[in-house]
C-alpha cells in the first residue's frame, strides 16, 4: 500500500482512537437506562441531566467491560482516578466530562491483526459520552442555525476510549486494526461494536514522515463513522500532507473534519485555539482499585479472542495462521464449526473452503459437523464435483437432511468417464470453430476457450460433470 | 422560645402537644420578627402545615411518628427540596424546582420533622456574613445592625430567633460553626462522608459537609443522627450507619487529653475571643480533662490552601449553570453569548470572583504551582493534625476571630472577610468533625463561639466534649 499511496520516500503513521460504548444496562454514573433510538430526552434523570445537587456512582458493570477488554488486548489493569475536563458546550449537561485522565484503567496493551502485524495499545480509559445537539434551521451545522436541540439520552453513556500506538503504516491497516477491535469488543461483550450507530467512533491522528527522521506534525480527523470513511480520510490527509511538504511549507497540528460527500478534510480548530480542559481529579468519585481477586475472576472468564482462535483453527487445518479464509471464519463466528468437521477427519482444504464460500453467518452455526463431514467424504471419494457438493451443503444447512439422500434425490452420481467422454465428444461436435481454436491456440486462447468447454458440457449434463475432469480430457483430445 | 427540639418532639409523640400547635407557635414568631432579621427565601407555610398534620395523624394511629416527631426545621437554601424553589441565593437558578429531595430532606421528613421554609445564605454559600446574598442580608437576632455569620447565616439566625428549634446548614470552610458561633447556637460539622451530599448543591464538592444548627448540644446529637448515615447516592459517603452520639452525651470529660491550639490563638483573634478560650480549657480542666497546648503548625496555612482548592473545585461545580436547562436565561443570538450573558447576569460579583480564582488555579501551566501546590498543603495540615491526636483526643480554638461585625465592615477587602475562616477551615480540608458551642460573651456583650475538633469519625467524643463546655458557659 506505501509504494502506491505515497510518492518515493515517504512514510505514513497513524494512530486511532476508538471510542466504544459500553453494552452496559444504565449509564455510567447513574440508573438512568443506556439504550439508543428512544425518543429525544426519554432515558434521562438528574444526574444525566447534571441537575444541581445530583451526584455520579460508578456503574460496576462499566468497569467490569472496560476491565474485559482491557484484558482481552493484553492491557495492564491499574488503579484508576476520574478527573473532570472542563470545557462549555450545551449538550454537556455539566459542562464538564467525567473522564480518566492521567491515570487510566488499562494501559500498555497490544492487539494482533489478521495479517500478523502487531499493533501496540497505550491505553483503554473509561469516560462518559455527551448528549446529542441538532441545529435546526440551516444545514444542519451551527453556523446558520435559527436554534438548537438537544437530546440528553446519550449524555453519559459509558464510553472506552482506546488508544493506539502510532504503529499503524497504511489506511487497509487502520481498517484492519479497527476491524479486529471490534471483534475484540463483540467477543467481550464489552460493546456491540455498530459504527452505523454510533457504538464505535474513531478518530484518527495523521502524519507522514521520511523513514529514519523524526515523525512529523500530526493532524487529528474526528469522528470516522464506518471503515470506509477512515480509510479515504487517512488517505487524503496523508496525500494532502506530502503535498504540503513537498511544495515547502509546514504542517500545522489541528483538528480536521471528515467530509464524506466531497471526500476531503478541512481544518476545524487549530491547536492555539484549543480548549484548556483544567483536567482535576472528580471529587465526587473516589479513586477506582479493582482487586486482583476480581481482575483474575474476569480474565479466566473471557471467551477466547479472534487471534487465538485464527491460531487454533490454522493449527488444526495445517495452514498458516494469516490465511484469509481463516480470518473470515473466525470473524463469521463459524470456527467451531470448521474444528468440529476438522476433528472429524474431513479434507481440510475442503472444510476452509465450504466454511468460507459456502456458508452464510446465519443459521449455518447450527449445522451439524458430522453432516459437513459426511458431506466433503462424498466430494473426496469423487462420488459428489465441488459444483454439486455446493449445491448439496444449501439443502443440508436449510433441511439437516443427509448429504447422501440429499446428493441422491437431486439425481447426483458420479458420472461415468464414458458417459462423460461421450458429452464431450457431443459438445466439439456442435462447436468446431472454438475447437478448432482450441486445438491450435496458444496458452492463452486454450485457457479462454477451456471455460467455453467446461460450461457448455456442465449445462449439457446438468452440472454432474467434474470440471476437472473435463479439462483433462479436453487437452488430452486436443494433444491426439 | 419553646422548650428544646427534644422536649417539643417528646410532647408530641406522648401527644400532650400537636405537631400543628407547635408549628403555629413558630410561625408567629416568625410573623412577629422574620421581616427584621430575614432568616428565609421562603417560609413554606402550606407544606408544613401538610407534614404537621401528617404527624398528628400518625401519633393519633397509635404508630411511630419518628425521633423529630412535629419539630420545625429551617433548611438552607441549597438544599433541593421537591417542586419548592431552591436557589442558593441566586438570581441563577430564577424559577427553578427540583424534581427530587436532597437525602436529609428525605430523612428528616422519615423521622417526622416538619419543614419549615428555606434559609438565606451568601450564594452559592460564598461567604462570611450572608451579605453576598442575591435577595438581601440576614440580620444577627442578637443584634440587628450586625451580621449573622456565614454562609449558612440564615439557618443560625432562625434558630437563635426561635423561628425553628433546629436548622441545617453546609459548611464547606465554617459556614456552620462560624455563623453558629456569632448568633450564639450550637453549629456542627460532622465528619466528611458521615451525611450525604446527595440533594446539597455543591460549592467545593471535597469540602461541603451538611450540619446542623440547634439550641442546645443534645437537639444537635439528635440531628445529627438522623441525617447521617451511609448513601448509595454519594460515593463519598461513609459506609456505615449514623454515629451513637446521643447516648454518650453525658459521660463526661475525665481524663480526656485536650490541647488547646497554639497556632490558632495568636495574632487575629480578638484577645476577649481568645480569653472565652482559655476559660472553656479551664472548664475542661475543672470536668477532669487533662488539658494542654497543642501544636498544629501547618493549621495556619489552611487559608491559603483552602482559597485555591474551593474556588478550583467551584469553577467546575458551577459551569453547570449556563441558561441551556434550567433557571436564568438571558437570550441572546449565538448560544455562546447566551452561555455568557446569563452568567454574567446571574451571578454575584463573589461567585464572580472565585469562579475566576477556580478557573486560573487550574489553567495550564499554573496547576501544580496553584491547585497541586494547595493539595500538597493539605496534605501536610492533615499530617499535623493526625500527629496531635497522637496525644489528644479533641483539640480547642475559638471558631471566629471575633464576635459578630457589622454590616459592611469587610465587604470592601474579601481577603479581611476570608480571614474570618481560619480557625475553622483546617477541618474541612482535613475532612475531619468540628463543632462550635456558645461560650459567654465578648466585649460588646455578643455570644462567642469555642470550637471543639476531634479526629475523623470521633464526633462521640466531641459531642460530650461540648455538653461539659456547655453546661460550664458563663
Amino acid at each position: 500500500m506505501t509504494t502506491t499511496l505515497l510518492p518515493e520516500g515517504w512514510e505514513l503513521i497513524v494512530g486511532l482512537e476508538v471510542h466504544a460504548e459500553l453494552a452496559t444496562a444504565t449509564k455510567m454514573f447513574s440508573a438512568a437506562p443506556n439504550m439508543f433510538g428512544d425518543d429525544p430526552n426519554t432515558n434521562i434523570d438528574p444526574v444525566t441531566l447534571g441537575l444541581p445537587g445530583s451526584l455520579p456512582v460508578l456503574n460496576e458493570k462499566a468497569v467490569e467491560l472496560a476491565i474485559r477488554l482491557g484484558l482481552a488486548v493484553h492491557c495492564s489493569v491499574e488503579p484508576s482516578v476520574f478527573s473532570r475536563k472542563n470545557y462549555f458546550y450545551p449538550d454537556m449537561p455539566k459542562d464538564f466530562q467525567i473522564s480518566q485522565y492521567d491515570k487510566p484503567i488499562n494501559v500498555d496493551g497490544w492487539l494482533e491483526l489478521p495479517d500478523g502485524t502487531v499493533i501496540g495499545i497505550e491505553r483503554a480509559h473509561l469516560e462518559e459520552d455527551t448528549g446529542k445537539s441538532s441545529h435546526m434551521g440551516g444545514d444542519g451545522r451551527i453556523h446558520g442555525a435559527s436554534h438548537s436541540l438537544v437530546d440528553y439520552n446519550r449524555a453519559g453513556v459509558p464510553l472506552l476510549e482506546i488508544v493506539s500506538r502510532p504503529d499503524i503504516r497504511t489506511p487497509d491497516q487502520a481498517k484492519a486494526y479497527v476491524s479486529e477491535l471490534r471483534s475484540i469488543l463483540v467477543a467481550t461483550g464489552a460493546s456491540d461494536g455498530k459504527m452505523e450507530e454510533g457504538s464505535m467512533r474513531v478518530d484518527a491522528n495523521v502524519s507522514v514522515h521520511h523513514p529514519g527522521e523524526p515523525f512529523g506534525t500530526r493532524c487529528e480527523i474526528k469522528n470516522l463513522n464506518s471503515l470506509r470513511s477512515l480509510g479515504r480520510a487517512i488517505e487524503y490527509e496523508a496525500r494532502r500532507q506530502v503535498d504540503v511538504l513537498e511544495a515547502g511549507e509546514t504542517i500545522r497540528q489541528e483538528t480536521r473534519h471528515w467530509n464524506e460527500a466531497e471526500g476531503r478534510t478541512s481544518t476545524m480548530r487549530v491547536k492555539e485555539d484549543a480548549d484548556d480542559y483544567r483536567y482535576f481529579p472528580e471529587p465526587d468519585l473516589v479513586p477506582l482499585a479493582p482487586s486482583a481477586e476480581w481482575i483474575e475472576q474476569i480474565r479466566a472468564d473471557l471467551p477466547p479472542m479472534p487471534a487465538e482462535r485464527r491460531a487454533r483453527l490454522a493449527a488444526a487445518a495445517g495452514v498458516p495462521k494469516t490465511t484469509d479464509s481463516v480470518a473470515v471464519i473466525v470473524e463469521r463466528d463459524l470456527d467451531g464449526l470448521a474444528l468440529a468437521t476438522l476433528e472429524l477427519g474431513a479434507d481440510p482444504g475442503r472444510v476452509l473452503v465450504h466454511v468460507e464460500q459456502n456458508l452464510s453467518g446465519d443459521g449455518s452455526a447450527e449445522l451439524r459437523p458430522d453432516l459437513l463431514a459426511a458431506l466433503i467424504a462424498l466430494e473426496t471419494g469423487g462420488e459428489l464435483t465441488a459444483t454439486q457438493a455446493k449445491q448439496v451443503l444449501a439443502d443440508v444447512v436449510a433441511t439437516g437432511a443427509d448429504p447422501a439422500e440429499v446428493a441422491k434425490a437431486k439425481g447426483f452420481e458420479a458420472m461415468s468417464s464414458d458417459a462423460l467422454f461421450t458429452a464431450i465428444d457431443e459438445i466439439i461436435a456442435g462447436s468446431p470453430d472454438e475447437w478448432e481454436r482450441f486445438r491450435t491456440g496458444d496458452q492463452k486462447a486454450r485457457g479462454k476457450l477451456t471455460g467455453f468447454f467446461v460450461g457448455q458440457v456442465m449445462k449439457a449434463t446438468r452440472g454432474q460433470a467434474d470440471g476437472g475432469a473435463v479439462t483433462a480430457r479436453l487437452n488430452e483430445l486436443a494433444a491426439g | 422560645m419553646s422548650g428544646s427540639a427534644l422536649e417539643l418532639a417528646a410532647a408530641v409523640r406522648r401527644g400532650t402537644r400537636s405537631a400543628v400547635d407547635v408549628l403555629d407557635e413558630h410561625r408567629a414568631a416568625i410573623e412577629a420578627t422574620e421581616l427584621q432579621i430575614h432568616a428565609f427565601n421562603l417560609v413554606t407555610a402550606a407544606e408544613a402545615r401538610a407534614a404537621a398534620e401528617e404527624v398528628d395523624r400518625t401519633v393519633a394511629a397509635g404508630d411511630d411518628p419518628g425521633p423529630l416527631a412535629g419539630v420545625p426545621i429551617a433548611l438552607k437554601d441549597n438544599l433541593c427540596t421537591r417542586g419548592i424553589p431552591t436557589t442558593c441565593s441566586s438570581k441563577i437558578l430564577d424559577g427553578w424546582l427540583p424534581p427530587y429531595d436532597a437525602t436529609v430532606v428525605q430523612r428528616l421528613a422519615a423521622a417526622g420533622a416538619v419543614p419549615i421554609g428555606k434559609t438565606n445564605l451568601d450564594e452559592f454559600a460564598m461567604g462570611s456574613s450572608t451579605e453576598n446574598s442575591a435577595f438581601g442580608p440576614t440580620r444577627n437576632p442578637r443584634d440587628l445592625t450586625r451580621v449573622p455569620g456565614g454562609s449558612s447565616g440564615g439557618s443560625a439566625a432562625a434558630v437563635a430567633a426561635g423561628f425553628a428549634p433546629l436548622s441545617l446548614g453546609s459548611d464547606t470552610g465554617g459556614s456552620i460553626r462560624q455563623p453558629a458561633a456569632l448568633c450564639g447556637v450550637v453549629g456542627v460539622k460532622p465528619t466528611y462522608g458521615r451525611v450525604s451530599r446527595y440533594g446539597l448543591i455543591a460549592f467545593a464538592s471535597s469540602l461541603d459537609q451538611i450540619g446542623p444548627f440547634a439550641n442546645t448540644v443534645a437537639d444537635a446529637a439528635q440531628l445529627l443522627e438522623v441525617i447521617a448515615g451511609h448513601d448509595p447516592r454519594d460515593s463519598t459517603s461513609i459506609p456505615e450507619g449514623p454515629p451513637a452520639v446521643s447516648e454518650h452525651l453525658l459521660d463526661g470529660v475525665d481524663g480526656l487529653r485536650v490541647g488547646v491550639v497554639t497556632e490558632l490563638l495568636g495574632e487575629g483573634i480578638a484577645p476577649d475571643v481568645a480569653a472565652r478560650v482559655r476559660e472553656a480549657a479551664e472548664a475542661l480542666a475543672a470536668a477532669g480533662a487533662k488539658v494542654e497546648e497543642a501544636s498544629v503548625p501547618a493549621a495556619i496555612y489552611g487559608l491559603s490552601a483552602y482559597y485555591l482548592i474551593a474556588p478550583a473545585e467551584a469553577s467546575s461545580n458551577l459551569a453547570r449553570f449556563d441558561g441551556v436547562r434550567y433557571g436564568l436565561r438571558v437570550n441572546a443570538p449565538t448560544t455562546n453569548e447566551m452561555m455568557i450573558a446569563t452568567r454574567t447576569a446571574g451571578f454575584g460579583a463573589e461567585v464572580k470572583r472565585r469562579i475566576m480564582l477556580g478557573t486560573y488555579a487550574l489553567s495550564a501551566g499554573y496547576y501544580d504551582a496553584y491547585y497541586g501546590q494547595a493539595q500538597r498543603v493539605r496534605t501536610l495540615i492533615a499530617r499535623d493534625f493526625a500527629a496531635a491526636y497522637e496525644q489528644f483526643d479533641v483539640l480547642l480554638s475559638p471558631t471566629s476571630p471575633t464576635t459578630a461585625f457589622a454590616f459592611g465592615d469587610k465587604t470592601a477587602d474579601p481577603l479581611t472577610m476570608y480571614l474570618n475562616d481560619v480557625c475553622t477551615i483546617p477541618s474541612n480540608l482535613v475532612g475531619d468533625p468540628a463543632m462550635s458551642v456558645p461560650f459567654g460573651t465578648g466585649a460588646d456583650g455578643l455570644p462567642v463561639g469555642v470550637q471543639v475538633l476531634a479526629p475523623a469519625l470521633a464526633e462521640a467524643t466531641m459531642f460530650r466534649t461540648a455538653a461539659v463546655l456547655e453546661g460550664a458557659a458563663p
